[in-house]
């Protein structure tokens, strides 16, 4: 039977125009019955869509399946409201891979990052601390508040940009396996270890401490003025279930800083059009390669025969071939939901489960119907398009921890706040402004039982209340509003426990320990079956990276060319 | 004027263990120790008339084997049996849960499948703190190039690690920088036995069981052991001024001088060289080697001053944490206490209130914050049980260190104090009702009392938070791992340095084989 799909498919092959064939074959539910594809892609996220394209113009045939009416994932943008374009999940677009923008030639297919500068914490005493991108500016900045913290910076920047610099380019390889003796894998293992002897003894040292200090304890050694730690500290907590006193963010700020350091124009910033933009482009560079997607179609699961991946089984019942499967879902989600339990060895699904998802963020989206303002704040001031903060000590911030512990939103949570229409109308109608409030905490269950409705309107009272002390008037300015926990992530992206970076950043979780040790390298337990998600090394934010990795794997499996996909750029 | 061959400041245990060994290997040594007797925080002390105890560390379980080789210990008193291994107890309103043996050998007070559970656990914890053990007793790799003896020490390591199989090494790597609840949530079910492990993981740290590499600690006790056994804890006869006395005596056999009441006021630098130390009575003291015992920071801070060495080295000093977060309480009972559901054994043990990993973590808290915890974790001992010459016929003692008591307490501790006892004695009464009635006397050492009594700076028991980022090759500090330091001619021999505190002579010894090596 597989041979004979494999014949059907052959043949098919041999037509013109693949595109325009594959999308009547769709139509045509006989054919899909009967053809292999050589991918089928669960989950429509930016890395399934990167994966993808990538399969896509090595040659094979690629089908992408979306359980949503469109497609995106996380990054998306939707109109809830009629005028309002909402990135209703992920807000900014300053992690995706440039290499991955050049190879799939996104900016052709319509990306177009809007870079934004500035943003600001701001204080309880009416003042606030600006951010700009110029070095200089932001040193002069800091020393309205402190003269040391302003010298401490130029060493602080050159500090994490030079440990930037040595992570970076492993976010585009494959994590060595430590525990193998295969060739490759000693050899990645010998590469690393080159890297690192490159480093000044210093330099190695930080590189060891960076891994295992908390963000708070780092920032202790550079700067004496709390907001201008609450200030970068941020970046070491987004989308974790830490605070920035637990050890191990120091890591999570290198994470967030790596799209900075790029200092490629337009790697910061608003996706014109929203988040959406950025998965729109990727399906439009899929689709003109010969890409097909079919969205509206839950996988029930995976058809496994043999200890190998055969395909998938829809919802409705629908069964659809493929000679490899690969999963944008998490690795919960695909092997405790998608895959049955006698088809994986006990220490694998010991592992999955052990693998720590933790709901900790939610999105509060609104619109409005005028540009709030914020007295602290000169008129025109660039602080308006950027991202706004009002947690101005790091012990509100990690007040805020001690609350997702407990089992509830906090009270005064932390914010990270932007609003996109101030740079591109597109998502709004004039005048009008789309808001976007990233809140953590927000912990996947509370207090031990479900999110209720009544939980997530104090959710968001918490975050209107926040805003509301610093910008009088707020409340009457909002037209609509979208509000997120965990409970809604969940159930409209289908990322476990609303977990944006599908799984923890902490080092258990890292490297070749993620998603789980001795399969790191994008491969599961079966045959044909692949994972492409954020699950994977590097992990999340709308990078791209594992869905890029996934793909050279799968190619490298196939004894196909990857001369089409960029290595790591050297870094500055 | 007097010269030296090689001079020791500081008599604490690991100045006697380094002064020891370098007298045997033939050094002229003296040791300078500012306080009127020697053993630092490792002392048995009267607290109140006709009670003794162990002034800050009050439990010997990871003296380092070498150590006692190296010093003959054995044959100055300090010899253990197996008899000798103290059960630790976890209390908890639904009846204690006991560890027999060298840290839980038996398992008592739980269902058979926890036991079985364990038991698993239990093996894993000790085959992966077998691997880090091997560094307790050397330098830390150096990361700027390593000699061939170096390399060949770390392929050692590499070895026992793959020796422990494929799956096992994986686990290995994966749970070693984790938090200590998520592993024992992975394998546990009995909130007693995961709130003791979440107590002795945490026990001595700013962290939480939450923290990611709290199990670090959990490693690190593991990684010690007592009369053979890892993990295995005893109480010295004595108490741990009998260990600073055989150490002394050892020190002594071998030719070594002491000199209490001696402070040093500074160390001589002449030429980028440490020559010689200055007392505070203006006697000056010159020697070859000096090697400083006391914590890292008063010794470049204070002693040499930051004109003697270059501000980067200035500034990694001046950042190694060390703000202690566990405080000691001292109580003189009338009468021995009665622990709820604790049989006879179980009070010469080690009681522990931590009745689950969320109330260690709930303990921790407020602590971060600069507040101590109103419902505090402790160990707690009662020495004059297992010694009765610690206390009156028919009194007691009560030993017990208390966390979270975070050095910095926002409302400063002399306001801080009586409350922090309050709250402490409430957890004690809980657990042993009728306990309050029996004070004769209670001494409660905060970090900040701690600190002016034995001379650690932030009331650091491990002269520097002893976490990740300052484990190893970053202890004291990064580039300087290994027991020299910038200074030719001075060394650091303190807990500051690698492995760290607790009552192993680790530090101290690995200073001298340093010493030794170099011809310093």
């Amino acid at each position: 039977m597989a041979r004979q799909i494999g014949l059907c498919h052959a043949k098919f092959r041999a037509f013109g125009n693949r595109s325009r064939k594959n999308e009547e074959r769709v139509a045509r539910e006989d054919w899909a019955k009967m053809k292999a594809w050589d991918a089928i892609i669960i989950g429509g996220g930016h890395n399934g869509l990167v994966n993808a394209c990538y399969l896509q113009r090595a040659g094979l045939d690629v089908l992408v399946i979306e359980k949503n009416d469109w497609v995106g994932g996380a990054a998306t943008s939707r109109e809830l409201t009629p005028g309002f374009l909402y990135s209703n999940c992920s807000y900014v677009c300053s992690l995706f891979r440039p290499e991955i923008m050049r190879d799939l030639e996104l900016p052709r297919f319509g990306l177009q990052v809007i870079s934004y500068e500035g943003g600001a914490v701001f204080t309880r005493d009416g003042d606030y601390l600006a951010n700009y991108r110029d070095h200089d500016a932001h040193r002069r900045e800091f020393a309205r508040f402190s003269k040391r913290d302003a010298e401490a910076y130029d060493r602080y920047a050159r500090d994490v940009t030079r440990q930037c610099r040595f992570i970076q380019p492993l976010l585009m390889r494959t994590a060595p396996d430590p525990t193998s003796l295969r060739p490759r894998d000693l050899g990645e293992l010998l590469y690393l270890g080159k890297k690192f002897a490159g480093l000044s003894a210093p330099e190695m040292a930080l590189t060891l401490r960076f891994w295992t200090m908390s963000i708070s304890e780092f920032l202790d050694e550079y700067f004496e003025t709390d907001v201008i730690k609450a200030n970068f500290a941020l970046s070491g907590i987004i989308g974790t279930a830490l605070g920035p006193m637990s050890p191990g963010t120091a890591y999570v700020l290198l994470h967030h800083y790596m799209g900075e350091v790029d200092g490629s124009v337009g790697a910061w910033g608003y996706a014109r059009g929203g988040m959406g933009a950025v998965t729109k482009a990727l399906a439009a560079s899929f689709k003109a390669s010969g890409g097909t997607i079919r969205t509206g179609a839950e996988v029930d699961h995976v058809l496994v025969g043999r200890g190998k991946a055969k395909g998938v089984v829809l919802a409705g019942g629908e069964e659809i071939f493929g000679k490899l499967v690969v999963s944008n879902a998490d690795v919960k989600r695909t092997f405790l939901k998608l895959v049955e339990e006698k088809e994986l060895p006990d220490v694998f699904l010991r592992r999955v489960r052990n693998f720590k998802i933790r709901g900790s963020s939610g999105k509060v989206n609104i619109a409005l119907d005028s540009l709030p303002e914020f007295p602290a704040l000169p008129k025109d001031s660039p602080v308006y398009r950027g991202d706004m903060h009002f947690t101005d000590s790091m012990e509100r911030m990690e007040r805020a921890y001690d609350d997702w512990k407990a089992g509830r939103w906090s009270a005064d949570p932390f914010l990270d706040m932007v609003i996109p229409t101030t740079l591109d109308p597109t998502m709004a109608p004039p005048g009008k402004h789309f808001m976007s409030c990233f809140v953590q905490y927000a912990p996947p269950r509370i207090a031990g039982a479900e999110w209720t409705d009544a939980d997530r309107d104090g959710f968001a009272e918490s975050v209107i209340s926040q805003i509301a002390e610093y910008s009088p008037g707020f409340r009457d300015r909002i037209v609509h509003m979208e509000v997120r926990t965990p409970r809604e992530i969940e159930a409209e992206v289908g990322l476990t426990e609303g977990n944006i970076f599908q799984g923890e950043l902490t080092f258990d979780q890292l490297l070749f320990n993620r998603p789980v040790p001795g399969y790191a390298q994008y491969r599961s337990p079966v045959g044909g079956l692949y994972m492409c998600g954020s699950s994977t090394h590097p992990g999340g934010g709308v990078m791209g990276a594992p869905g890029r990795n996934a793909a050279a794997e799968i190619l490298r499996d196939l004894a196909k060319s990857t001369s089409h996909m960029s290595a790591a750029h050297d870094v500055i | 004027m007097t010269s030296s061959e090689t001079i020791v400041i500081g008599g604490g245990h690991n100045g006697l263990v380094a002064a020891a060994a370098l007298a045997k290997a033939g050094r002229k040594v003296l040791v300078l120790e500012a306080g009127s007797e020697v053993g630092g925080a490792a002392r048995t002390e009267e607290f109140a008339p006709g009670f003794r105890v162990s002034s800050v560390a009050h439990l010997l379980n990871r003296l380092h084997p070498d150590v006692v080789k190296a010093l003959d210990l054995d044959k100055h008193g300090l010899q253990f049996a197996r008899a000798d291994f103290m059960p630790s107890v976890a209390l908890s309103k639904d009846g204690p849960l006991v560890l027999h043996g060298a840290y839980g050998e038996v398992l008592t007070g739980t269902n058979s499948s926890e036991q079985s559970a364990w038991k698993e656990l239990r093996a894993q914890l000790l085959r992966y703190a077998g691997i880090l053990k091997p560094f307790l007793s050397r330098r830390p790799p150096d990361l700027a190039g390593m000699s061939l003896r170096e390399t060949a020490s770390l392929g050692q390591t590499a070895l026992a690690l793959k020796k422990l199989g494929k799956e096992d090494m994986r686990d290995f790597l994966r749970v070693l920088l984790m938090n200590v609840a998520d592993l024992l949530d992975e394998q546990l079910a009995d909130i007693r036995l995961k709130g003791l492990l979440a107590f002795d993981a945490t026990l001595g740290s700013n962290l939480g069981p939450r923290s990611p590499t709290s199990l670090l600690g959990l490693y690190y006790r593991l990684a010690g052991e007592t009369g053979g056994a890892a993990g295995a804890q005893i109480f010295p006869q004595g108490g741990m001024g009998a260990v600073a006395a055989a150490i002394r005596a050892a020190a002594e056999k071998a030719g070594v001088t002491i000199r209490t009441s001696t402070p040093v006021a500074k160390i001589i630098v002449e030429k980028g060289r440490a020559v010689g130390v200055a007392l505070h009575t203006g006697e000056v003291l010159r020697a070859r080697t000096i090697v400083s015992a006391i914590n890292p920071a008063t010794t470049f801070l204070d002693l040499v001053g930051p004109r003697e060495i270059d501000t980067g080295f200035v500034r990694k000093v001046k950042n190694i944490r060390m703000k202690g977060d566990a405080a000691k309480l001292n109580l003189a009972l009338d009468r021995p206490p009665q622990f709820t559901g604790v049989d006879a054994a179980g009070h010469k043990g080690r009681l522990v209130i931590a009745p689950s990993p969320d109330h260690v973590e709930r303990a921790f808290n407020p602590s971060k914050y600069g507040e101590f915890s109103p419902e505090p974790v402790m160990e707690i001992t009662l020495p004059s049980l297992a010694d009765p010459s610690l206390a009156p016929s028919g009194a007691c003692v009560l030993s017990a260190v208390v966390q979270y008591a975070p050095y910095a307490l926002k409302e400063g501790w002399d306001a801080g104090k009586p409350k922090f006892l309050k709250a402490i004695m409430a957890q004690l009464e809980a657990y042993a009702p009728g306990i309050g009635k029996s004070v004769v006397h209670a001494e409660l050492l905060t970090p900040a009392d701690i600190e002016t009594r034995y001379r650690m700076p932030g009331g650091h028991w491990h002269h520097g938070e002893l976490q990740a980022d300052q484990m190893l090759i970053s202890r004291p500090v990064s580039g300087w791992s290994g027991y020299d330091t910038p200074l030719e001619g001075l060394f650091l021999a303190s807990a500051g340095s690698h492995p760290g505190g607790g009552v192993s002579g680790a530090p101290g010894l690995n200073a001298a084989r340093r010493i030794i090596a170099m011809k310093g």
